[in-house]
């Protein structure tokens, strides 16, 4: 069995793919909203692989349900199933809300969603004696998982959004982070006064406590009357680096009510923490607390004492574009060289959001490629020979392959615990992140000395 | 148990039934598609085929369809290989909006042709999925013209996920290995052999049930599909007998099998020393010419339990007395696991499955205590339900099952595609009544709030 690679322009297959489908992003997105049950509309087969997706990274309980299509269904239309599903769902699980999202089979038959909602809302008296329903179309065959997260945010906020008189009130769509990460986030704006709404929040949802009881909908998640007041606040904060207005919940309260939309780049590393906190400061007119310039200057500390292990080492990155871009600047700022940034997304901006924020991108030999599956990474990997790995639970295989590193973050983390608590994002977040680059370097070390640097 | 309290939804009465002494005997309904909006644990059809065909290890696997069906199956399974291994990878035509409007059989035939000259497969398994079904991809045409040029079997598996259930996809996983079957040659097969049959080589179980048959003297030609190798399908009409363990996936082909080439078939557990013991007396049977290989089969099954009984022992005083709940995939496997259960002094309240038939579920309200509750096709809302109120230490199910446990303080055991320790004859009953003793056993359940953990 031969491994040459073919060109990889050539490549028609994805082999081994870097990103995951559309609904995926939705139902965990809907997951954030409190009350919210995520449905699918499509074949069973499709909820049921998400959820067992999402429970081997979060492992908590993740019920998704489905119209459940059959040939019927496929030929005639979904809208008997749908009305059926949506039944059934709200009597087993008496939501506040209901997030549906559709699947490549809903959305290629052409099933217009909201016209068979309205249908029943008719059927059922009225849209008062039902759950919220958020409609999100997510057609597996565009995009991948982040196209469906952020739809599924859109589509909350447009669905519950009013307008009215402005409040001393900030929106922060965080993206997809983990619950950790949330969780941090909601202390930072909390200790900053200021009063949030953040979207979506599954800090709790998808890493909570035990149960005495089988929670239908597990506590926690955005209050949809949050989501409503989002309409009049005074900035919306949206981290990503390559998400279009146009596609965006920031944007959509922007061009409807005139919320000012803040877009950052997932704060990680410094710098982008320091940009962070800076429209925080600016927001609230308040500085940065005394807790948060403590944690900046201890991170400042860590990066002298650790230095030495990791300048010039190669890491090759990859995952969600967001993710890798803002990775790829807090590298560069700890002198370690992302040889290789790749992701599975295509959006095309890519490379440009990295230059504005690694302007000797090229000089430094970095290599940006989007769409890319991870037979092309390792066949990158091999020309590259990076020091390290960074990146999700998928990059497993290669690493051991090719006895390389592999630094876990993002999503899934299916392979280790804990991946739903790792953080990521500001000083505290980059922290985390630094030590364990640092670390894997000197374990790395460690294992090849004779001396076995037992003393740093 | 009062029904109306676990809320079952109108259309699911008559799949949930409880034994009770005198109780009314209703036939237990079954074979249903999953009623919409009931978050059913099942998967679809394409989950059925690609179960049973993903331990083809030196064949590649290809999901003709968009991204996601072959995301979520790529190295899920815990099937493993002593040589290639293929199936562990995860081939996709990752089909976009404008393959969709304009058809994908372009980009499928181009990406199996650029798979099989880089990987060099014996063979290829396309598998097409709900969208195919739809735009209509002549998926039929695409393989038999890259079949005759690459000079590889290329087998189209239909398994669009919403026409029908995981048992269609079953048969039509079936239906493709049936088309290998037969193209090879039978020369040099002793009278005195098998196919094995439903057995996937999770954590290597294949091997361990392949080692027990040799022992005995008996040839096996091929495993279906566990560390699968198409060479050995191809000529594995020559065995003499079929045998068939997770009857639900693999009994299509035993039957197809027994009318084209007259092969009989027998039907077998691997799971639990007492089915262990019968599918190797059960064998031994079908060749009564040679009494040595009874005897044999005698001597692995005393040697065997021999080996496990001190320490099944300690399991069973810790265990006597405990309940456990099953819910898994086929109803056979369930009848398996009670007994194996009982073995080791633990009874049953729950036994569910997602695929049973009217037969199953008959032997299953036989074979129960009063009390047990039987359930077809359940969900989350009822298995917790259940799990609860009959007070189980145990849940005995796969990676969708398991939060469930754990967030209510129950022992969990997964019995399912992805695990990763063998479960299989008589060292896998060990393995089993270990696992089941170190999760039922563990001091955390303390802190659970159903035991009293609640601050």
């Amino acid at each position: 069995m031969t491994t040459n690679a073919p060109t990889m322009t050539a490549k028609t297959a994805t082999q081994n793919a870097c990103k995951l489908c559309n609904p995926l992003g939705a139902c965990l997105a809907f997951r954030g909203i409190e009350q919210c049950v995520p449905f699918l509309h499509g074949s069973q087969g499709c909820a049921t692989y998400i959820r067992r997706y999402l429970i081997s990274h979060y492992k908590e309980p993740i019920d998704i349900a489905s119209s459940n299509f059959n040939e019927e269904t496929a030929v005639f239309g979904g809208s008997h199933n749908l009305k059926l599903g949506l039944k059934n769902v709200s009597q087993q699980y008496k939501p506040r809300v209901i997030g549906i999202a559709t699947t490549c089979l809903s959305e290629t038959i052409g099933d217009d969603v909201p016209m068979i909602l309205k249908e029943y809302e008719a059927i059922m008296g009225g849209a008062a004696n039902l759950p919220v329903m958020i409609f999100a179309s997510t057609p597996s065959y565009s995009g991948t998982h982040i196209d469906g997260f952020h739809a599924a945010v859109r589509s909350a906020v447009k669905t519950l959004a009013v307008g009215g008189a402005k409040k001393n009130l900030v929106n922060l769509f965080s993206g997809m982070i983990s619950p950790a990460d949330i969780r941090y986030m909601k202390e930072i704006l909390t200790d900053f006064g200021m009063p949030f709404m953040l979207l979506p929040d599954y800090s709790q949802t998808l890493d909570g406590g035990p149960w005495a009881e089988y929670h239908r909908i597990p506590p926690g998640g955005t209050p949809t009357s949050a989501i409503a007041d989002s309409g009049c606040a005074s900035a919306s904060i949206e981290f990503s680096s390559t998400l279009e207005a146009s596609k965006s919940a920031a944007g959509y309260l922007e061009a409807e009510f005139g919320v000012p939309r803040h877009q950052l780049p997932l704060p990680i590393g410094i710098k982008a923490s320091d940009r962070f906190f800076a429209v925080l400061e600016e927001l609230t007119e308040l500085q940065m607390p005394e807790k948060y310039e403590d944690e900046r200057r201890r991170l400042v500390d860590a990066y002298a004492d650790g230095h030495k292990y990791i300048f010039g080492r190669k890491a090759i990155l990859y995952g969600e574009e967001d993710l890798v871009i803002s990775m790829a600047a807090f590298l560069r700022e700890i002198g370690v060289v992302p040889v290789l940034c790749a992701s599975g997304g295509k959006s095309g901006l890519m490379k440009k959001r990295m230059l504005e924020l690694i302007p000797d991108l090229e000089e430094q030999g970095i290599e940006v490629r989007e769409g890319v599956d991870f037979v092309d990474i390792e066949h990158e990997a091999e020309r590259l020979q990076p020091d390290m790995l960074i990146g999700n639970s998928k990059g497993f295989t290669m690493s051991k392959k090719h006895d390389l590193p592999l630094i876990r973050i993002g999503f899934p983390i299916h392979d280790r615990f804990g991946g739903q608590c790792l953080h990521h994002l500001g000083y505290r977040g980059t922290q985390e992140l630094f030590d364990r680059i640092v670390n894997t370097v000197i374990e790395e070390r460690q294992k090849s000395s004779p001396i076995g640097y037992t003393y740093m | 148990m009062d029904t109306q309290n676990i809320n079952l939804l109108e259309g699911r009465e008559k799949q949930v039934y409880e034994k009770t002494a005198g109780g009314a005997e209703i036939e237990i309904a079954c074979d249903k598609t999953s009623l919409s909006g009931s978050v059913s644990q099942r998967a679809c059809v394409f989950c059925g085929s690609r179960v049973v065909l993903y331990p083809v290890a030196d064949a590649i696997h290809i999901v003709h369809g968009p991204i996601g069906c072959a995301a979520y199956t790529w190295d899920i399974r815990g099937a493993v290989s002593s040589g290639p291994e293929l199936h562990r990878l995860s081939f996709s035509t990752d089909l976009q909006e404008m393959d969709v409007i304009y058809g994908g059989e372009k980009k499928l035939y181009k990406s199996l042709v650029e798979l099989i000259d880089q990987y060099q497969p014996n063979a290829a398994f396309i598998y097409s999925t709900c969208i195919i079904g739809l735009i209509g991809d002549d998926i039929d045409a695409v393989c038999k013209k890259v079949a005759k040029e690459k000079g590889i079997p290329v087998l189209p598996v239909h398994s669009e996920g919403f026409k029908g259930t995981k048992k269609d996809g079953y048969k039509a996983a079936c239906h493709a290995l049936m088309k290998l079957i037969g193209q090879g040659s039978t020369e040099g097969i002793s009278k005195y052999s098998i196919n094995i049959l439903g057995e996937f080589n999770l954590a290597g179980e294949a091997w361990i049930i392949r080692e027990y048959y040799e022992k005995m003297g008996i040839e096996v030609v091929a495993t279906m599909t566990g560390d699968g190798r198409i060479d050995d399908i191809r000529r594995s009409h020559g065995a003499t007998l079929n045998v068939v363990q997770c009857s639900g996936s693999m009994t299509t082909l035993a039957k197809d099998m027994e009318e084209k080439y007259g092969i009989p078939y027998i039907r077998v557990s691997y799971f639990g020393f007492e089915d262990m013991s019968k599918s190797l007396y059960d064998v031994a049977q079908h060749f009564p010419d040679r009494p040595d290989i009874m005897e044999k089969a005698k001597e692995i099954v005393r040697d065997e339990i021999r080996k496990y009984y001190p320490e099944m022992q300690k399991f069973k005083a810790a265990l006597t007395g405990k309940k456990a709940a099953i819910y898994v995939g086929g109803a056979f496997k369930t009848f398996s696991l009670i007994k194996a259960l009982r073995t080791i002094g633990m009874s049953v309240v729950l036994a569910g499955s997602q695929t049973g038939n009217k037969q199953d579920y008959k032997n299953l309200k036989e074979m129960c205590d009063e009390g047990t509750v039987i359930v077809d096709d359940s969900n989350p809302v009822e298995l917790s339900k259940f799990v609860l109120e009959k007070e189980a230490d145990l849940l005995i199910g796969g990676v969708k099952e398991r939060p469930i446990a754990f967030k209510l303080g129950v022992g969990f055991c997964d019995h399912n595609h992805e695990r990763k320790i063998p479960l299989a004859g008589f060292i896998g009953m060990y393995y089993f009544a270990k696992e089941v003793y170190e999760s039922v056993m563990s001091p955390v359940w303390q802190f659970a709030p159903r035991k009293g953990g609640l601050r």
